[in-house]
């Protein structure tokens, strides 16, 4: 609950690790997930909005299309699928930086790195098609609070795969640094954040989306 | 050209504009004054390495207030330009202001009074005083505190941009569509606002993460949630409020930039979108904002009455429950500011109903203050001014606050100066009476010495008498039927009230050239004037345990809570803080950086090339903001160590300076 004090020993972050060190790093860790805790929890402010305001309109057709003549389920449950299994990866990752094993480290994040990505890729093939069908942004409400909705979360998908390409840069200069495990914390946070959001944008625009 | 420029040309500049190049005229003549004088005194590095570099949190406070007190001055000019507008402007008579500038002028008041006003004076004050309150050496995170007040700067900056390029919004300050959509306000103004609201409203997010943090990871040992000071107590509802209620406006405000610059349908009158979903939305926000104001004012209020009636505080707890009661309640209340969206009666009944209750935990506030006076030794100290002046004010701004809760009598009165007069009653009643309380309470800890208390009278009496002439007619006026936002009108009935209104704003110009003088002259006596014990008014809480202005590190030893008046204890069991048996030690504090400025001043290039469709100034601005972040998370040296020997001079010269006095 309480900061430590005093601290015995002058240190700089960047110098070698000694007990006051590990002291100071485990209280900036626990600040940093709690503060960076709240921030996802305002994140989810963010996305309740975005989810009630495509509730509101999600019938707003405005003569255009609907998500049943628009969604295909099967590609979107690829999708899920895909972004399912990048947490899972980064759960590797997450367990290979607890048993400070560098190398496995890097290639988790990098399988991590490369399915996020294959979403990401999917979601804009995905509205691409859309929008080449003439079922673009501002074809209607409908589908402006669809795109509005869906490209935030690729959005926040998108930053999290830059992210890890900072992880990587940062692993590969410093090593398993006090730093780079509480980065490494947050990152897998937001990771799977993501993963829970995409299950409410699954169910409510998809599955009754279709129905 | 468009490639470099946009869709900025040089009709854009206002030159034709008397008022407005006046206006710009004084503001650069103002910015070169300063800009010489710093020169002058050879104060650039000093300013650069103490302040905007500083990540120390009452530095930073410093200079939240220093923001907000510039903008105030903005603020109220347009507010006395309408004052004046508005006296003149009865047919045939068209006043001195075309509807054109008049629209962006009562927008821009609203924007800046609330954004870029009350909002770096609430923060900056939760700055200065919270983590001393709870025995912190610094808030959670000291560089983002650092963006946040850059970032808030920015938005302020890029509002007053508007002034010489281009024009601000026509809208009104909430900027309900259809009017805001890009088919109604084809220009830039709504453009300014949103950019303006957002980058500043990513400064307040971040502030509110940051203090929820500070506040509830870094009490000293010993200070429970219940044994916390009250303003650090509603800080902490504020900043919950902030947490849960400033994405909802960041979302809200995107949409509304999707439908202007991408062209879907959120809120136009095509396409299937929903005008009242924005209107929903933003008082969605909006409501809880009004809050995030005034709560710290209550937590002023609080400190103060304690303070100057020499006795702790009158129910502690119910305080408490009050404040977290009201934290509730101000979300479940957004629908009464449009109870004419035609919801129905029974919709409309509860948010009636729901603002009414609000009333209750208020009330309950107002007796804890007045019990507090009750039987105590009160000192009629400027603090004490403001706070009794706000119990009397507010009392008078939330009775006409529930009388416009009954849906029945909303109808009439919605838009009309009535409302006008009442939101003016509470937000100045309650939130800069309450600032000006706490900037004279705590004004001797952040600099070290006090402001002058005459003068600090003389701005007071005329912010009263100010406020009663100018708002008491506008209810009034509300009565006979006049809606707000009049460029002009033709009932001559209403002139009389219009003047004395007129005359009341005049007043209240007179109390912020006395505020002015005051921080001035008091700058001028400071050595007179100087706080040496850290203590001046005999306060209660930690704040008051430390130097003024306190050392970098705010407590060489961090103290140990063991009632809710911490330092008043500390005071009864002889000798608190000022005698000390422990050796010192090293202490671990952030470096300075300039991290924060750069991203803020990169953050008004954003805002300006997405204003004006410069995209490759969004793109260099976009690049160098991520650059300069990538540079602080990958090299910067993020810490440093105040040997315990610098500590030891620190506080043993302290002791020879209260021994001296």
């Amino acid at each position: 609950m309480t900061i430590p004090l005093d601290l015995p020993e002058a240190h700089s972050v960047h110098a070698p690790q000694h007990p006051a060190a590990a002291v100071d790093d485990a209280e900036l860790t626990e600040k940093t997930v709690f503060g960076f805790w709240l921030y996802l929890m305002s994140d989810v402010v963010l996305f309740a909005t975005l989810f009630a305001v495509y509730a509101v309109v999600c019938r707003s057709y405005a003569g255009g299309p609907t998500g049943r003549e628009l969604f295909d389920l099967g590609f979107v449950l690829a999708e899920t699928g895909v972004l399912l299994l990048s947490s899972v990866t980064f759960g590797f990752v997450t367990l290979a930086a607890q048993e400070n094993r560098k190398q496995a480290v890097f290639l988790w994040m990098a399988v991590t790195f490369v399915v996020g990505a294959a979403f990401i890729a999917m979601e804009l093939y995905e509205f691409n098609h859309l929008i080449e069908e003439g079922a673009g942004p501002s074809r209607s409400a409908f589908l402006s609070a669809y795109f509005a909705l869906v490209g935030t979360h690729g959005l926040h998908v998108f930053t999290g795969l830059l992210w890890m390409i900072a992880m990587i840069v940062q692993m590969a200069r410093d090593g398993l640094t006090a730093a780079v495990h509480r980065r490494l914390g947050l990152l897998g946070l937001f990771w799977h954040f993501l993963d829970v959001i995409w299950i409410v944008v699954f169910t409510e625009v998809y599955l009754i989306g279709v129905l | 050209m468009n490639a470099i420029f946009g869709k900025l040309t040089l009709e854009a500049l206002p030159l034709d504009q008397v008022v407005t190049m006046t206006a710009v005229g004084l503001a650069l003549l103002a910015a070169l004054g300063v800009a010489a004088a710093i020169t002058y005194y050879g104060r650039w590095y000093w300013l650069w390495a103490e302040y905007i570099t500083s990540v120390d949190h009452k530095k930073i406070g410093i200079m939240y207030i220093l923001l907000g007190l510039v903008m105030l001055l903005r603020g109220f000019t347009d507010a006395a330009m309408m004052r004046i507008q508005q006296s003149m402007a009865l047919a045939p008579n068209p006043g001195y202001l075309p509807p054109h500038h008049y629209d962006q002028i009562f927008s821009v008041h609203g924007v800046i009074m609330i954004f870029f006003v009350t909002m770096p004076l609430v923060v900056g004050l939760m700055n200065i005083v919270v983590p001393l309150q709870i025995g912190a050496r610094d808030v959670a995170f000291p560089f983002l505190n650092s963006l946040s007040f850059w970032l808030t700067f920015s938005g302020a900056m890029l509002v007053n941009a508007s002034l010489v390029f281009g024009e601000f919004a026509k809208t009104g300050w909430a900027a309900y569509p259809p009017l805001s959509e890009l088919a109604f306000s084809p220009d830039v103004g709504v453009d300014y606002y949103i950019w303006s609201l957002q980058i500043a409203g990513v400064g307040t997010l971040l502030t509110g993460v940051n203090f929820l943090t500070t506040i509830l990871r870094m009490r000293a040992p010993g200070m429970k949630m219940m044994r916390m000071p009250i303003f650090t107590w509603t800080t902490f509802c504020t900043n919950v409020l902030i947490v849960a209620a400033f994405p909802i406006l960041t979302v809200t405000l995107a949409l509304l930039g999707l439908d202007r610059y991408v062209g879907t349908h959120f809120f136009t009158n095509d396409g299937g979108g929903e005008q009242m979903m924005y209107v929903n939305l933003f008082w969605a926000w909006g409501h809880p904002e009004v809050y995030i104001l005034v709560l710290p004012a209550f937590g002023v209020f609080s400190e103060v009455v304690a303070t100057f009636s020499g006795k702790p505080l009158f129910g502690y707890k119910s305080l408490v429950w009050a404040t977290i009661a009201i934290t509730f309640f101000s979300f479940v209340v957004w629908l009464h500011h449009f109870f004419t969206m035609g919801a129905g009666a029974s919709v409309n009944a509860f948010f009636g109903i729901a603002t009414m209750i609000i009333a209750v935990p208020t009330g309950v506030k107002m007796f804890n203050w007045l019990f507090t006076m009750l039987g105590g030794r009160v000192r009629f100290a400027v603090p004490m001014l403001w706070t009794i002046g706000f119990i009397v004010t507010f009392t008078i701004g939330g009775m006409t606050g529930v009388l416009l809760a009954m849906p029945g009598a909303d109808f009439v009165l919605h838009n009309s100066l009535f409302l006008v007069a009442h939101f003016h009653n509470t937000i100045i009643g309650g939130v800069v009476f309450g600032m000006f309380a706490g900037l004279n309470y705590w004004f001797p800890k952040a600099m070290g010495f006090r402001l002058s208390e005459p003068l600090g009278k003389a701005s007071f009496w005329c912010w009263l008498i100010g406020f009663y002439l100018a708002f008491m007619p506008l209810y009034v006026l509300g009565f006979m039927g006049m809606t707000r936002r009049l460029n002009s009108y033709d009932n001559p009935d209403w002139q009389p009230w219009l003047v004395l209104a007129a005359f009341g704003a005049a007043i209240i110009a007179v109390g912020i050239a006395c505020s002015i003088l005051q921080i001035v002259y008091s700058i001028w006596k400071r050595d007179e004037l100087r706080d040496h014990t850290g203590d001046p008014w005999d306060g209660h809480t930690l704040e008051w345990a430390t130097s003024s202005p306190p050392p970098i590190y705010n407590f060489a030893e961090v103290p140990r809570v063991t009632e809710i008046d911490a330092w008043a204890n500390m005071k009864v069991d002889g000798g608190g803080m000022f005698v000390r048996s422990t050796p010192y030690y090293d202490i671990h504090m952030p470096r300075n950086t300039a991290i924060g400025f750069l991203i803020g001043i990169f953050s008004i290039g954003l805002g300006f090339g997405l204003v004006w469709y410069i995209w490759w100034m969004v793109a260099v601005s976009a690049v160098a903001m991520l650059s300069v972040l990538l540079y602080r998370l990958f090299w910067e040296d993020i810490a440093y160590i105040i040997p315990a020997a610098t500590v030891k001079d620190i506080e043993m010269q302290r002791l020879e300076e209260i021994g001296q006095s």
